[in-house]
């Protein structure tokens, strides 16, 4: 891949993955005063914003790994201790990029499905909330200012609210699932926001390695020592994190955002919303509290939380009688899976779920925006829905099939990669116990899998005069690009294991 | 090449061109591959289509006998075909026993698909592309497994095998053909998911390596003190119970509730090549993962002698109280799965040449049964042992066939059953293992008790009585099935005599194998 972007754009591509999805979705508001045909231009002025955003997403992780050195940007060109620093290296680089392919192949895939499920005269909000959300995501991810973490997490939290409420014009339940979030979510975020308040008293500081370099050299000079301060402050911040990762026990909100909200949001949120918590952890508890506080304890805690998450989230997607709510469970499952790599703090778990986070994004993307399709065509995510669907939505239920043998954990598709790590992981610390969770996770998943490829591909509909027809290929193409590179990379998995390695290696540079 | 001297190579060799450059084995798992593909496209034109089938097969048992030539004692070196994870290719290789499984599935894919011409138009089954596609497939996987390079490889292919199978299975699209589909993969995903796989990858923590190798990988680690010898023999374990398509009990269930799939696919699938492929992946990660004297100098291992003995008997036991003909003929493949099993449990060089010779012996006695049982289906729609009565009179060459193949497995000559339980014979008398001996001998009695009955019924009793009350039936005017069937069968048991008089070329791989293991 060349770099062709000009060398003046080139240096503030860190803070244009924000800026753009920010003044977009501003933008995007105007689109409303067209009337005719607004709602497309709406969609069109996104696919285009998301597209420059995974252009500059993919040269930046190119240049991270060409010069092997992190891209800093000051806004305002103040030194990092009282500005604002933008920062993107091997791991952030990689969750960005995750971000923004699924932000573009998403936003692709909107076009028929918001155009079905909401009202017209929302569209422009509709796709300005969309954008906002992205540029949160995006924003969380690429920071290094906590404070700024908080800010940006603030924001993605109350777009996607929005996003998942406005589910709510085909199914009132919509609101109530988006109440439930918002009032969890709020509580996570101020549980992180206490965390981060607690961390400056102790340091001064709110940028992340400045915060870092302070506890190393506290920590040397033994004020740490049963310092109350670090404890708690890093008590909070796992609590709220595990919050807004929908760790399980406290996944709650999880199911029901995921079901009501919109096909195209589903698609979205599910993908990334999780994974940027995911990234938050990692970056508090290895990039911070790394080196310095002894963190073996409460991953030891998190480690079995996320052994039982794999348990019983992947027992509850068995009896589920909605299909999104399967794939919901289930990714309370694979979030337990990434949460179980890191807390194993080695390097294969670390690797572990760096790459499920990219893979889980592709497989779980790709099927909820298959089932979506179904959502569009059949009228509906039950079981009922499904029945014999796979002869009449073959490419549809194809991929959804390809990845739910992803899911499973099939060898040659993504899903198998991450698991591989995870296994090696736990058995590189003796923990054959962890391994045969793993793996019994994967039978789970056979079963709450196969029981829907048997109702999609054998199932007799109730009503064989229905008509439903293809999905357009406006859906079909994300979806496949999103299946099909679940299965390259399980394939040939040399760029994206590389990349996890090179995120792990950093990660642990400080030790746990 | 100096190392291919032997007579057998010469012998097959011999009447077959041959290529300048070295054949890949690579190129043995792209042509079922690409036939696949052809089927597909040939689907709307059914003549087409099967002939696509026929030359898909013997270009690929061209494509094996080739192979020969560059089959040497020890392992080839591996070509990679694709990295999956840095350090982890996707690489195959030749070696004696892998050649004796793909020697075996390629030569009866041909005749299979003959009779999977007669038996499919026969009995009007629907959806007869996809059955040729995922046949295909399978058979892809098969010499996938077959040239496997490493531990990965074989079991990226082995659950390919399970996968591609599935549809097969399930055929029908009836419930119950949908019940025994669920059985079916849980059980081989289930086993290979949970035991496999984590063996698999303890295998990578202890030694660094998944390449088969000569002697196993073990020696190393079990030399220096990391592994200790009891989670060494924890490790075979579960290798062993991974390897659900051994039909090793307690993991045989899904094996007769595959039986509720077309015959053609029972016969080579679940009578030859997915169990086969549970064998040859217990013998070959006992020779090159694990390391047969490894075991034995550890001392670990010595109970899967008793589990396969037992799965023997038990096995048989059941088969006896089968009214059904393929349920017997199933639990019939499960106790003889566990001879080869046995083989190699006794540990000795001589005794796992005499598995690698009964991987042979069966799956000619075995599909012969099984064609002869889908011919009766065909012709005379019955399915049970107790309507057999007379039906020898009727059908003299399927039933001439089905008495061969009993033979066999009994382990009576004129039949190449009788060679491998002298091989078998030979390795448990050079284990002194008198519990295998025990073994040997019940089983055989019981063989003979569940099978000749069979053939007594449909040669010796008299047909039931027209039931005159009831009208005309077809059926009971039926004579032979159609000729492809009749074919396919006869040659089959006519492959199983040849096995006695020219054991040959498997027993010359076998003892390639043999000699090459460390003593």
């Amino acid at each position: 891949m060349e770099l062709v972007l000009p060398e003046a754009i080139h240096a503030h591509l860190p803070v244009l993955v924000v800026l753009l999805p920010l003044f977009g979705g501003l933008l995007a508001l105007f689109t409303g005063l067209i009337q005719r045909g607004g709602g497309f231009v709406a969609w069109l002025w996104s696919a285009i914003i998301t597209g420059l955003i995974l252009v500059c997403a993919a040269s930046m992780l190119f240049e991270v790994h060409t010069t092997g050195e992190a891209m800093v940007y000051r806004l305002g060109s103040w030194p990092e201790q009282y500005g604002i620093g933008y920062s993107v290296d091997a791991l952030n680089g990689y969750v960005i990029l995750v971000v923004a392919i699924i932000g573009f192949l998403s936003t692709i895939y909107a076009k028929d499905s918001v155009m079905a499920e909401i009202a017209r005269d929302r569209h422009h909000l509709f796709y300005s909330v969309w954008l906002l959300a992205i540029a949160g995501l995006i924003g969380i991810t690429v920071t290094a200012d906590t404070f700024n973490i908080y800010v940006l997490l603030e924001i993605s939290s109350l777009t996607v609210y929005t996003l998942v409420a406005l589910g709510g014009d085909r199914d009132r339940r919509a609101l109530v699932a988006s109440l439930k979030y918002l009032i969890l979510g709020s509580i996570g975020a101020t549980f992180i926001l206490l965390g981060i308040g607690y961390l400056l008293m102790l340091t001064g500081t709110l940028n992340m390695n400045d915060m870092h370099e302070q506890l190393v050299r506290m920590h040397q000079s033994g004020e740490l020592a049963n310092n109350r301060t670090v404890f708690v402050s890093f008590a909070l911040l796992m609590v709220g994190l595990s919050l807004k990762m929908a760790l399980f026990p406290l996944h709650l909100w999880l199911p029901n955002a995921y079901t009501y909200a919109p096909s195209a949001v589903t698609a979205l949120v599910a993908a990334t919303a999780t994974k940027v918590g995911v990234y938050m952890t990692f970056r508090f508890v290895f990039t911070i509290y790394g080196g310095v506080y002894d963190s073996s304890a409460d991953l030891y805690f998190l480690g079995l939380c996320a052994c039982a998450g794999v348990v019983i989230s992947s027992m509850a997607a068995i009896r589920q009688m909605n299909v999104k709510k399967v794939l919901a469970y289930s990714s309370v499952g694979q979030i337990a899976y990434i949460v179980l790599g890191f807390s194993l703090a080695n390097e294969s778990g670390v690797t572990a779920s760096v790459i499920h986070i990219f893979n889980h994004a592709l497989i779980k993307g790709g099927m909820f925006m298959a089932v979506g399709a179904v959502a569009l065509r059949a009228g509906g995510t039950k079981i009922e829905d499904f029945k014999g669907i796979g002869r009449k939505m073959p490419l549809t239920m194809a991929a959804f099939t390809v990845g739910g043998c992803g899911l499973i954990g099939v060898p040659l598709t993504a899903g198998f990669i991450s698991k591989w790590y995870l296994v090696v992981g736990a058995m590189d610390e003796g923990y054959w116990g962890i391994a045969f969770i793993v793996l019994l996770g994967g039978v789970l998943a056979l079963v709450y899998i196969w029981r829907l490829v048997e109702i999609i591909w054998f199932g007799k509909p109730d009503d064989p005069t229905k008509q439903v027809r293809e999905a357009p290929l406006s859906m079909l193409i994300p979806m496949w690009i999103l299946i099909g590179a679940s299965v390259a990379f399980g394939v040939d998995a040399g760029w994206t294991a590389d990349s996890a390695h090179a995120a792990a290696e950093l990660l642990l540079e400080g030790g746990p | 090449m100096t190392a291919t001297p032997s007579m057998f190579v010469a012998t097959v060799a011999a009447g077959l061109p041959t290529w300048e450059f070295a054949l890949s084995p690579i190129l043995a798992i792209a042509v079922p591959l690409i036939g696949a593909f052809l089927i597909a496209a040939a689907g709307r034109w059914p003549n087409l289509r099967e002939g696509v089938t026929l030359v898909t097969a013997a270009a690929l048992l061209w494509v094996v006998a080739n192979l020969n030539n560059f089959l040497e004692a020890t392992p080839s070196e591996a070509e990679a075909l694709v990295e999956v994870i840095p350090g982890m290719p996707l690489a195959f290789h030749l070696e004696p026993l892998g050649m004796i499984y793909a020697m075996i599935a390629s030569s009866l894919w041909i005749l299979n698909s003959i009779y999977s011409i007669g038996y499919m138009r026969g009995n009007k089954e629907k959806h007869q592309t996809r059955f040729y596609v995922c046949f295909a497939l399978s058979i892809a996987s098969v010499m996938g497994i077959a040239f496997s390079a490493n531990m990965f490889t074989l079991f990226v292919f082995y659950e390919a095998l399970s996968l591609a199978t599935f549809p097969l299975v399930t055929h029908k699209g009836t419930p119950e053909a949908i019940k025994s589909g669920r059985t079916y993969l849980g059980i081989l995903m289930g086993t290979s998911v949970c035991l496999m796989l984590p063996a698999m990858i303890a295998t990578y923590v202890y030694t660094g390596t998944l390449d088969f190798t000569q002697g196993g990988v073990f020696a190393q680690p079990l030399a220096d003190g990391v592994l200790t010898p009891a989670l060494f023999g924890l490790i075979f374990a579960m290798y062993i119970y991974g390897v659900g398509k051994a039909a090793l009990m307690p993991a045989h269930r899904w094996l007769p509730a595959a039986m509720v799939a077309p015959t053609p696919v029972s016969a080579l699938l679940h009578a030859v090549a997915v169990v086969k492929a549970g064998v040859f992946s217990v013998c070959k990660i006992s020779v090159y993962i694990i390391g047969v004297d490894q075991l034995r100098l550890y001392d670990q291992g010595g109970w899967l002698l008793y589990a396969a003995g037992l799965s023997i008997v038990i096995a048989s036991f059941i088969a006896l109280f089968q009214d059904n003909l393929k349920r017997r003929l199933a639990y019939s493949t499960i106790s003889q799965l566990s001879y080869i099993t046995l083989g190699a449990a006794l540990l000795w060089p001589i005794s796992v040449r005499a598995a690698a010779i009964h991987i042979a012996a069966h799956a000619f006695g075995k599909i012969t049964l099984f064609f002869a049982a889908g011919s009766i289906y065909t012709a005379a729609h019955k399915t049970k042992v107790s309507e057999l009565d007379g039906i020898g009179r009727k059908m003299p060459w399927t039933m001439g066939a089905f008495a061969v193949g009993t033979l066999s497995m009994i382990g009576l000559p004129p039949t190449g059953g009788f060679i491998s339980k002298w091989y078998l014979m030979q390795g448990a008398w050079t284990a002194e293992s008198g519990f295998t001996i025990a073994v040997l001998c019940t089983s055989t009695l019981l063989n003979a008790a569940y099978f000749l009955p069979i053939v007594y019924r449909a040669f010796f009793r008299k047909p039931p009585e027209p039931d005159l009350e009831h009208g005309h039936d077809d059926h009971h005017d039926h004579g032979e099935a159609p000729w492809p069937i009749v074919l396919a069968l006869t040659c089959t048991a006519a492959a199983t005599v040849a096995l006695f008089f020219y054991p040959d070329l498997f027993v010359g791989y076998a003892s390639m194998l043999a000699e090459a293991m460390p003593q």
